[in-house]
């Protein structure tokens, strides 16, 4: 876990460790072993979300989408949530651009993750954080 | 079961090499496995887990869904035109239940 940790600060994204560390495990798990890759994401979800049933989140990476540089997988992970697991989109060059929308339930206050992997095995990590007034996981 | 609706918004038709968006929603209330009924009984996990886009028989987007994905589950995605044809969106349920949907596309 250590070496896992330090090899995360040499890439300069620490800040991700921040989160709850199932989520961490989590992200470590699909990013182990690949390169940060320096990449213009446009996370696109709420400062507030009023309701925690129905909560935007889209988002839009910048790629050439070309058979020889695409992204490939977009996680959506939230910390809060009894599982963080959001969704898992799957783009392939027939997307010709790379944006995805789609809505989501948060429990409680809580930050959001998006990791982009590429066909060439490199990633990149962006973060967000929403409040969220009425929480949306039911009970 | 019957109440279950794909729904899709695909332009009819686009030009070469555009990038259109395709909006689809399935009606589902998503059962997260989480919520009680009035009884106090928990509602067994019920959920679309995975949404699949096939342009003329090729895979060309698909999402893998997790129980924190909203009721009536909404997706946008993003398919450059390349030739006329036909989508087919699937979406599959716990348990292996589908629902299908095919809208064709024409190139002007």
């Amino acid at each position: 876990m250590i070496a896992v940790s330090s090899a995360f600060f040499c890439s300069g994204i620490s800040a991700v460790l921040a989160g709850k560390p199932e989520v961490s495990d989590q992200i470590n798990n699909i990013v182990s072993g690949s390169q940060a890759r320096e990449v213009d994401v446009f996370l696109d979800v709420p400062e507030i979300a009023e309701n925690g049933n129905q909560v935007k989140v889209a988002f839009e990476i910048e790629s050439p989408m070309s058979d020889s540089d695409f992204v490939q997988e977009v996680y959506i992970m939230a910390d809060g949530n009894p599982a963080p697991n959001v969704a898992k989109f799957n783009f392939t060059p027939y997307s010709g651009e790379c944006f995805a929308s789609t809505r989501m339930r948060l429990s409680k206050t809580q930050d959001i993750y998006l990791i982009a992997k590429f066909n060439d095995g490199t990633h990149s990590i962006t973060q967000s954080t929403i409040k969220v007034t009425i929480g949306g996981c039911g009970g | 079961m019957s109440k279950i609706k794909p729904r899709a918004k695909i332009p009819k038709e686009a030009e070469l090499d555009e990038v259109i968006e395709i909006k689809t929603l399935i009606r589902h209330p998503m059962h997260s496995g989480r919520v009680k009924d009035v009884d106090g009984k928990t509602i067994p996990r019920l959920i679309i887990n995975k949404f699949s886009a096939m342009f003329n028989g090729k895979v060309v987007f698909t999402v893998n869904l997790e129980p924190s994905i909203s009721s009536n589950p909404y997706i946008s995605f993003p398919f450059k035109v390349k030739e006329a044809g036909t989508f087919e969106l699937t979406w599959e349920e716990d348990g292996g239940n589908q629902y299908k949907l095919t809208k064709s596309l024409k190139v002007v």
